[in-house]
């Protein structure tokens, strides 16, 4: 047993030391937990490159349980948002996060992904995925090294292990709405916002 | 230089005595080329193709010339035996910009008219399916007109306003928070809004039908999705393929999920700015795009920008590890699509770690190197570098190709999946517009850097890859044989570098560019990379576009998926070899 599951207040018999641990219920979950997390494969843009290359051999994500990438949603629980994401796509990443199961988190890779990066006066780009979704951890870079990105995804651990059982919420009551899959219209439609937006849009007489 | 310049004339001249009112000589300062009677479009191309050798379209492209008030149709065409570029234009009225379609005669225009269609709002008249490809239907505008503004418009031109006008940070996001630019269009109801249906996207196949065989068995066919987000299709790219069983009856490419509008933002950029975005048009291969557009802005620059002797060396050096990268990473992948899960990619990824590592410390970052300026690069190798390249291109590349060779290139599953699948005729390819690998492994033995060399490509002893078969197994094959050749270019020219300057001019960020268009053009690893430049004289380009040659290889897909099965899909898809970030651009 790893020393880090003991809590070191009991005293565990020296006879027993190495195959018993007492430990919280929280702390054994989110070990379990940290070790396990499933990345989904999925690449947008130039990041994707390098979060493959955060895959092989010289980087290893295999070194913290993570090597194994699911392209279904259903088999993941991080979404590494790796690249610049256009109105086109915005649609179908939101649906791919809705069908993600929980606990579920996002980290968004690079400049593109955290805030536009270079293409953020672009007509057909999000500036910033977490417009949309909630992001747990920000990588900066263009595109960030696999270094970064690993430091990324310890910071993913470290926010696993702060968790609490009782305090999570996909073991709360509240049932999850997801997130309003944007519309494609005559530009992107954020359905949050449409209220507000078609009443300015009456407020000029542009609508019928 | 001037004795090409007296070939192009000499072309020109033969073209005008042969079609005297059909075609007149560009006589705006700066530009070259011939411009065409709309009306006699095709008649002329078709003459062109018959009497003169022209069979490739390379590009198409439009210009809004918004002072003057009219549109530009830009072709450039070349023969695929070799030699200069001819340029063709073809100018329609702005309120009315239609354009006869070429399709019917290079059906590789197809995406190309489609693209200037939804950027820029050419009507192709004949093309048998004319809709938006890069943006969504129902977008409204077309982006690349010069009156039409984006959501968050901060300027016509870079460099922008101060952003923090006395120490406070002015964003127009909070300024216009309901993006005024966005124009809904007549009578746009919210409640009524249908978005892109299904239904729209499958226009172009041909209805699905359900037959009665002699048993009395209905058999219907079926429609399947692949992508946006599949692994398979190397990011984010779409196929929607029509079966009959197993067979592909019929399919769709969709593409533009990473449409980041390049043109538009390279539009409002000044010309070295726009060095770092190339970078990211083709993200294995941003040294080869540095070079398309310094070839291009030198071009216009004239020949007081031509890099010095080193620079070209280290220029050219810089390009072949980039092929040979990229080709070790599509060959990486293309195992990947076929099933070997990832173990011929980690190989491939070990080689792309340290020519990375070089790019790394030449240019300061592994993958968007910027490396390139006008005249010449950036900064020296640093020292000991040339030593370590040689030693990669002596002894670990060859060894690494004879490596991956040996384990991949005669494998059974390999064989048995790859060959005689996906077959492109040579007439189709040339037809078809396919350029690099995918032209070469047709059996057409084209190469720019022999057809049209540019650089120092002709000092350098190489042979031209070309297989003949035009299947998968051959595109697969053609990549170890230019693989091989890239490491003899390279051992030629780490050999005889010579030492000396590296920028021709003072590094500079503004430059006094003349009025005229340029076009430059390499040879990418993926194929033919052009670069067209408008300059109107200030430091913005007026029209910035880029001949990405993973777009047009994607044309003659359906041509090489139908008939073939379902599962071969993804092997004829990896074994063009896209990299998204160039084909939406």
């Amino acid at each position: 047993m790893p020393d880090e599951l003991n809590k070191s207040e009991y005293n565990i018999p020296p006879e027993m030391e190495g195959t018993v641990a007492i430990t919280t219920l929280d702390r054994i979950y989110n070990w379990g937990r940290r070790y396990s997390v499933w990345p989904m494969f999925f690449g947008l843009a130039c990041c994707a490159i390098e979060m493959i290359a955060t895959a092989g051999a010289r980087f290893d994500m295999a070194r913290f349980g993570m090597e194994i990438m699911r392209p279904s949603p259903r088999q993941c629980d991080l979404m590494i948002v790796s690249g610049t994401v256009t109105k086109k796509m915005v649609p179908q990443v939101v649906r791919l996060y809705n069908q993600m199961p929980e606990p579920k988190y996002v980290l968004s890779m690079g400049a593109c992904a955290s805030g536009g990066g270079p293409f953020k006066r672009g007509y057909n780009v999000i500036a910033g995925i977490d417009k949309y979704l909630p992001v747990d951890v920000y990588v900066p870079g263009c595109p960030p090294t696999p270094q970064a990105l690993l430091f990324g995804l310890m910071k993913i651990q470290e926010k696993i292990d702060k968790e609490s059982i009782s305090e999570v919420r996909w073991y709360s009551d509240e049932p999850d709405e997801g997130i309003p899959v944007p519309i494609l219209g005559p530009d992107l439609i954020d359905l949050r916002d449409f209220p507000a937006l078609m009443k300015k849009e009456q407020e000029k007489g542009n609508l019928a | 230089m001037n004795d090409q310049t007296t070939a192009i004339n000499k072309i020109n001249q033969a073209i005008i005595k042969r079609f005297p009112d059909w075609v007149q000589i560009d006589e705006r300062e700066g530009y070259e080329g011939l411009v065409v009677e709309t009306a006699q479009l095709i008649p002329f191309m078709e003459a062109l193709q018959d009497e003169f050798g022209y069979d490739s379209l390379t590009s198409v492209t439009g210009v809004d010339y918004l002072p003057e008030d009219k549109m530009e149709v830009v072709y450039h065409i070349y023969k695929s035996t070799g030699g200069s570029i001819l340029v063709l234009k073809v100018q329609v009225p702005r309120s009315n910009p239609v354009v006869p379609s070429l399709v019917s005669l290079f059906p590789g225009a197809a995406f190309q008219e489609r693209e200037a269609w939804d950027l820029l709002g050419i009507r192709f008249e004949g093309h048998p399916n004319l809709k938006r490809i890069l943006m969504w239907e129902g977008f409204a505008g077309h982006p690349l007109r010069k009156d039409w503004r984006e959501a968050f418009y901060e300027g016509e031109f870079k460099p922008y306003e101060d952003r923090w006008p006395e120490g406070k940070v002015s964003k127009v996001e909070t300024s216009n928070p309901y993006q005024e630019n966005i124009r809904y269009p007549e009578g746009f109801n919210p409640e009524t809004w249908i978005p892109d249906t299904e239904e729209l996207l499958l226009q172009g196949t041909a209805s699905i039908k359900t037959e009665t065989d002699d048993m009395g068995l209905e058999t219907e066919q079926l429609v399947v999705n692949l992508g946006p987000q599949h692994p398979s299709t190397h990011g984010v790219f779409r196929m929607v393929a029509k079966l009959e069983g197993e067979t592909v009856v019929d399919l769709e490419p969709v593409m533009g999920y990473l449409h980041r509008n390049h043109e538009k933002i390279g539009e409002r950029n000044t010309y070295s700015m726009n060095m770092p975005y190339t970078d990211r048009l083709d993200y294995f291969c941003s040294m080869s795009n540095n070079f398309g557009y310094a070839l291009a802005v030198e071009k216009l620059l004239g020949e007081k920008y031509q890099p010095p002797e080193r620079a070209q060396y280290i220029r050219v050096i810089m390009a072949e590890l980039t092929r040979i990268l990229n080709h070790f990473m599509a060959i990486g992948f293309f195992l990947n699509d076929l099933g070997a899960y990832f173990t011929p990619a980690l190989y491939a990824i070990k080689e792309r770690e340290l020519i990375l590592d070089i790019f790394e410390a030449v240019a300061g970052s592994r993958m968007m190197c910027n490396y390139f300026r006008f005249g010449g690069v950036v900064r020296d190798l640093p020292d000991g570098m040339e030593e370590h390249i040689r030693k990669m291109v002596y002894e670990r590349l060859p060894r690494q190709v004879d490596e991956m060779d040996r384990y991949l290139v005669e494998n059974e599953i390999v064989v048995g999946r790859s060959q005689g699948v996906g077959v492109l005729t040579p007439e189709q390819a040339i037809a078809y517009s396919a350029v690099g690998p995918v032209l070469r492994a047709s059996g057409v033995p084209y190469d720019i850097r022999r057809a049209d060399p540019y650089s120092i490509y002709d000092r350098f002893e190489f042979d031209v890859a070309v297989r003949y078969h035009g299947d998968v197994y051959d595109r697969f094959l053609i990549r170890y044989d230019e693989i091989r050749q890239s490491i003899r270019i390279l051992q030629q020219a780490i050999d005889t570098l010579p030492e000396g300057e590296i920028l021709a001019n003072k590094p500079a960020y503004k430059f006094r560019m003349p009025k005229g268009e340029s076009y430059g053009r390499v040879e990418g690893p993926k194929g033919e990379l052009g670069f067209y430049i408008v300059s109107d004289g200030t430091d913005n380009p007026w029209r910035y576009h880029v001949r990405a040659p993973s777009f047009i290889n994607l044309t003659g897909l359906r041509e090489m998926s139908l008939g073939e099965k379902v599962a071969d899909l993804v092997a004829i898809l990896g074994s063009i070899d896209i990299v998204l970030g160039e084909v939406d651009r």
